[in-house]
Order: C-alpha cells, then sequence, then structure tokens
C-alpha cells in the first residue's frame, strides 16, 4: 500500500477521486482486494449446476436463462449446442463456472468480469473482447480480434487463432496454442500475448507496452516492435502458464522469442504541447 | 456489412439450392435488402441457360403501363433471339419480369448479351452453360421461393445477402454478379475496392463492358479476363491481391471450380469447412452450421488466403 499510497498518480488523486458510470460496493485498496465487486453480484453455489439447451433459443433468451440461473444460486452452467451463435454468455460479471458444449459466434464472452469458461469447440471473431477478469479456455480455433482490448485474466485458444489477436490490449494473457495472423498485438498497451506456433506479418504493430512470445516463426514485425532477451523470469513465467493450461512445449520454452515496444514512436513527451498536437 | 457463403461438392451433384437458401438465411441479419445466389447445374452440350430481367420489381407499382411494356420487352427479346438464329429450347417466368431460357446457339455470347441488353428494360443476370444466377429483392427464403431454388441441383454455388450502402436497393445493385459476358463465371464479394474506377477504366480501354456502379463486379470481369489470358483461378486470385487495392473477401466460381480470396488486412471475415465430400464457407458459421447442425471444426483463413476447390 505503501507503494501506491506514494505513486505519483495517488498524488494526483487518482485512487481517491470517485467514479463514477459504475456503481461498485467497495473502494479499490490493496488491503480490501477481497471486498472488490459489484453490489449487484450473485451469490452463487459452485455446486449447484444446471443445463441450458441452446438448439431452439435464441441468443437474448440464452442471455436470460443464464442470469435467471445465477439469481437462482447456480454456480456452473453448462451450455449444450450452442450452434456458433452470437453474441453469447455476456457481462458476466460474477464468479462461476461455464462449460460449453459446442462452438460461439461472433463476440462471445465479451465484458466478462470473474467467471471461468470452458469451451469444447470453436469460437468466432471478437472473443472476451474487453474481458477484465476470470478465465476462457477454447480447446479448438478462434476468429480474428481474439481478445480486443483485453483488460485482465487469461484467455486460452488451444488452436489456432485469426487476425489481429490481442488488439489494443490493455491487460491479462492471451495464450494461443497454434498459430496467430498478421497484425497480432496491434496497438497493445498492457499484459502478455504468448503464441507458441508462428505469427503473421506486423507482429506487435505500433505496440506502446506489453510483452509478447512466440515460440514458432515470425513472418515480420510491426512498427517498433523488437526483439528483447528472454530472462529467467519470463522463462519462470511461460513456464508456469503454459503449463496450467497443458500447453508446454516438451523442449521447453527457451526457444520462444520476446518481442516489446521499441517506445520510438510515442517519445511525445520531449515535445512542446503545440508540437505533440502537430504529432498526433 | 454484407453476408457471403459458398458451398461446392466434389463428388456429384447435391440440392444445393435448398442448401445455398439454408446458409444464406442464417446470413440475413448481415443484409435484408436482396439476396442472389449463383448455381451451377449440370451443363449441356451446346446449350446455355440464360436468366435475364426487363425490369425491376419496383418498376410494377408504377401504374397499368408498366405491365404492357413488360409484355412489349419480352416480345423484343423474343425478336432478338429469332434474328440471332437462338433456338429457344424452353422458357420460364418465375416472375412478371425475370424470366430462364434453355438454349442452343452456337454463336458469339456478347453479340447475344449486347442484343438483350438493347431492349428497354433489358439485362441479363447471367449467361452460361451451367451457371444460373438468381437474384431479388428480400430475404433468401422469400426470393428462393418466388424462383423455386429449392429443387435446384448441383455441384457448386455462391451466394450473397445484400445490405444496401453505396447504391440503390435494385436487382440490378444486388449481388451475385457475372462476368458479362464470358461463360459460367460469377462473383460475390464483401469489402470495398477502393482502386475501383482506376481498374474498371483500364480493362474498359481493353473493350470489356461494366453493367452496373458495383465494385463486385470487377472481380468477376477481372477474373474472366485472366482466364482468358490463359491464367488458372489460382494465379488470378494471387496476382487480384497485389492489383486490388481495399479491403476485401471474395468467393468466385468457373464451370467446375470454386475459390476465395482474403485481402492482405484480413479485415472481412471468413469461415472454412472442408470435408472430403465438401467445401462450406461463410461470412459466419452459423450459415454453415444451417447445413451442418452437428460440431464440426471449422478455420479462419488468413490475410492474402487463396484457395481453389475443384468440383
Amino acid at each position: 500500500m505503501a507503494g501506491l499510497t506514494d505513486s505519483t498518480s495517488t498524488q494526483m488523486g487518482m485512487h481517491t477521486e470517485p467514479l463514477t458510470g459504475r456503481d461498485i460496493k467497495t473502494k479499490f485498496t490493496l488491503e480490501n482486494e477481497g471486498g472488490f465487486g459489484y453490489h449487484f453480484g450473485r451469490d452463487v453455489d459452485f455446486n449447484r449446476r444446471a443445463e441450458i439447451d441452446c438448439a431452439q433459443l435464441e441468443p437474448t433468451e440464452i442471455n436470460r436463462k443464464i442470469r435467471e440461473l445465477m439469481d437462482s444460486g447456480h454456480g456452473s452452467i453448462v451450455v449444450r449446442n450452442p450452434g456458433a451463435k452470437h453474441s453469447l454468455i455476456v457481462g458476466i460479471l460474477n464468479r462461476m463456472n461455464i462449460i460449453v458444449e459446442g462452438s460461439l459466434g461472433y463476440f462471445g464472452c465479451g465484458l466478462l468480469d470473474g467467471p471461468t469458461v470452458r469451451i469444447s469447440g470453436r469460437v468466432g471473431w471478437s472473443f472476451a473482447e474487453n474481458m477484465m477478469a476470470g478465465i476462457c479456455v477454447v480447446e479448438e480455433n478462434a476468429g480474428s480480434t481474439f481478445g480486443a482490448a483485453l483488460r485482465g485474466g487469461d484467455l486460452v485458444c488451444k488452436g489456432s487463432v485469426g487476425s489481429r489477436t490481442g488488439i489494443d490490449q490493455k491487460g491479462g494473457t492471451i495464450i494461443v496454442g497454434g498459430d496467430t495472423g498478421a497484425f497480432s498485438g496491434f496497438m497493445m498497451q498492457r499484459g502478455r500475448i504468448v503464441v507458441c506456433g508462428n505469427a503473421g506479418k506486423n507482429l506487435g504493430d505500433s505496440m506502446y507496452d506489453g510483452t509478447i512470445y512466440v515460440g514458432g516463426k515470425i513472418r515480420d514485425l510491426g512498427v517498433d516492435a523488437v526483439s528483447a532477451q528472454l530472462t529467467d523470469l519470463d522463462r519462470a513465467w511461460l513456464s508456469r502458464k503454459l503449463k496450467m493450461y497443458e500447453l508446454l512445449p516438451e523442449q521447453g520454452v527457451d526457444h520462444f522469442t520476446k518481442i516489446v515496444a521499441g517506445k520510438q514512436l510515442w517519445s511525445y513527451d520531449n515535445l512542446e504541447p503545440t508540437e505533440k498536437k502537430l504529432v498526433l | 456489412m454484407c453476408g457471403i457463403a459458398g458451398l461446392i461438392y466434389r463428388d456429384g451433384a447435391r440440392k444445393i439450392g435448398e442448401e445455398m437458401t439454408a446458409m444464406l438465411q442464417a446470413l440475413r441479419h448481415r443484409g435484408p435488402d436482396s439476396t442472389g445466389f449463383a448455381m451451377y447445374g449440370a451443363p449441356g452440350p451446346n446449350e446455355y441457360v440464360m436468366r435475364f430481367k426487363v425490369a425491376e420489381k419496383e418498376d410494377l407499382d408504377g401504374g397499368t403501363k408498366i405491365h404492357r411494356a413488360i409484355r412489349e420487352r419480352k416480345a423484343a427479346v423474343g425478336a432478338v433471339l429469332e434474328e440471332l438464329g437462338v433456338d429457344v429450347l424452353e422458357q420460364e417466368e418465375p416472375t412478371e419480369y425475370a424470366l430462364r431460357s434453355r438454349i442452343s446457339f452456337g454463336g458469339d455470347l456478347k453479340n447475344l448479351a449486347d442484343h438483350i441488353e438493347e431492349v428497354e428494360g433489358g439485362e441479363i443476370l447471367s449467361i452460361g452453360n451451367a451457371l444460373e444466377l438468381v437474384k431479388d429483392l428480400g430475404d433468401a427464403a422469400s426470393v428462393s421461393e418466388t424462383y423455386a431454388l429449392n429443387t435446384f441441383e448441383g455441384t457448386h454455388g455462391i451466394g450473397h445477402t445484400r445490405m444496401a450502402t453505396e447504391s440503390d436497393v435494385d436487382i440490378r445493385s444486388a449481388h451475385p454478379y457475372w462476368a458479362y459476358p464470358y461463360n459460367d463465371i460469377a462473383v460475390v464479394h464483401n469489402g470495398q475496392i477502393t482502386n475501383y474506377w482506376l481498374m474498371r477504366r483500364q480493362l474498359e480501354r481493353d473493350g470489356q463492358r461494366f453493367v452496373s456502379h458495383c465494385d463486385s463486379e470487377l472481380l468477376a470481369v477481372y477474373t474472366a479476363v485472366n482466364l482468358e489470358k490463359g491464367m488458372t483461378l489460382e494465379e488470378s486470385l494471387r496476382r487480384s491481391i497485389d492489383e486490388i487495392d481495399g479491403v476485401f473477401t471474395y468467393l468466385i466460381t468457373t464451370g467446375n471450380e470454386l475459390g476465395m480470396a482474403k485481402d492482405t488486412m484480413a479485415a472481412k471475415p471468413m469461415v472454412l469447412y472442408e470435408a472430403d465430400d465438401m467445401v462450406a464457407l461463410a461470412s459466419e458459421e452459423v450459415a454453415i452450421r444451417a447445413i451442418l447442425p452437428h460440431e464440426i471444426d471449422t478455420t479462419d483463413p488468413y490475410d492474402e488466403e487463396v484457395r481453389v476447390w475443384q468440383a
């Protein structure tokens, strides 16, 4: 807490000013981290399990049913026959288990904050967009913009993913067991992307910060993305994370390439405000 | 945000009309304005199927005179066919304004197409040995019912659901596009071609003709010209990625092939399912699930990816 209190951002009042537009039960501090949550959060029992058959249901009905089951205290929900429908399992702000037996369409699992979601099939574009916390594991392939604007949590695809993986990522971890397409990590600001297979062109283009690890070949790097030395801390973190999701390669992680921001594009702080305006 | 879909069977003809209808109906939310099909049936020797219209659907709201005008236009088309020595083997009128003719013709297709287009309101949707192109306003189910497409049997087809953005809601602006006047070539496209006018003017200077102001038509004519020069479909698709600017994913068909190309940015979606006997592609997986409801393993083609499948 001392570090936080003494930080520049705290002195500027950024940790004490009331948040608007989001009703939070307890203001977040390091001491009461456990109390941080939503006043409307459901008190669910992880041992209470329910199933939803989505075959004849529209996405709105499926999402409503998930909420109704949460309201009645179910902490484990099995979603059957999702049929690649769009926008399923969105806006879940609770800790709970969701098991999807099948595939999701576009914009699945968006705006999550807390749940653990396991998907046996594949997912379409923009999966887990803006996820804030929790875990999502996809057993098959995923579409483009996987984990766009991810803010926290672990997002895992055991197959290959499309283009622009982790675009605008702001935190959390994205792990891809196979290959990723072009422009992965485009404009990422924080967090980590791990690709066990190959990466397409323009990897990490215009990234501000964050780290990308690639186990296979990189077609080429984007603007201002540079390779860096893999440290012991990187190796330990990679090994632990990949082992957690059963993706640790037999040869270990020494062959991974680490990509970070060169930070040559955004050294605007040296400029006067008028110059900054011209540059931006 | 249009929706495109394609389907090809590698082991003979199936009821692709019914399956394409189901796929495009599942994509109706991507474009409710019009729906089009380009499907390939059994080609007959020296025979062509000609799909054409003599008015727009909306013209029918214009009063009683249009009905007389349509009769006169049909008669004018009949006179053209007779004059050019075209043997009409069979003629159907699914709607008052759209016709299907099975013809026997040994002459120049361009000459035939040009003469019919001279008739007021006349527009050829397709002429092909195997190709039949149908497009009209409304969703896939209504177009399919109107033109009795559920019974159509063939080896492959492509389709499109259109959300009109920069041009009118009419049949002329609907997709797919036939590569006027080339036999059996059609295209559906999701995206925007930014060097459309430059490419179109080059092709027009070389004598090609365009029937619309839609950038998708460029892809059909561009491919037809490349094939005429001796390129394979795959070579043409690869070249298009270098020569055509913009964001696009497109499907193109010939008499026995279905091809796909994705631009350098991979900005437009496409989901691909491949099996031993068939290949299905669509803007969204829900369209493939409409004909394959069980769990399937699909992939997203990457940027600059080109694929061609044979029927």
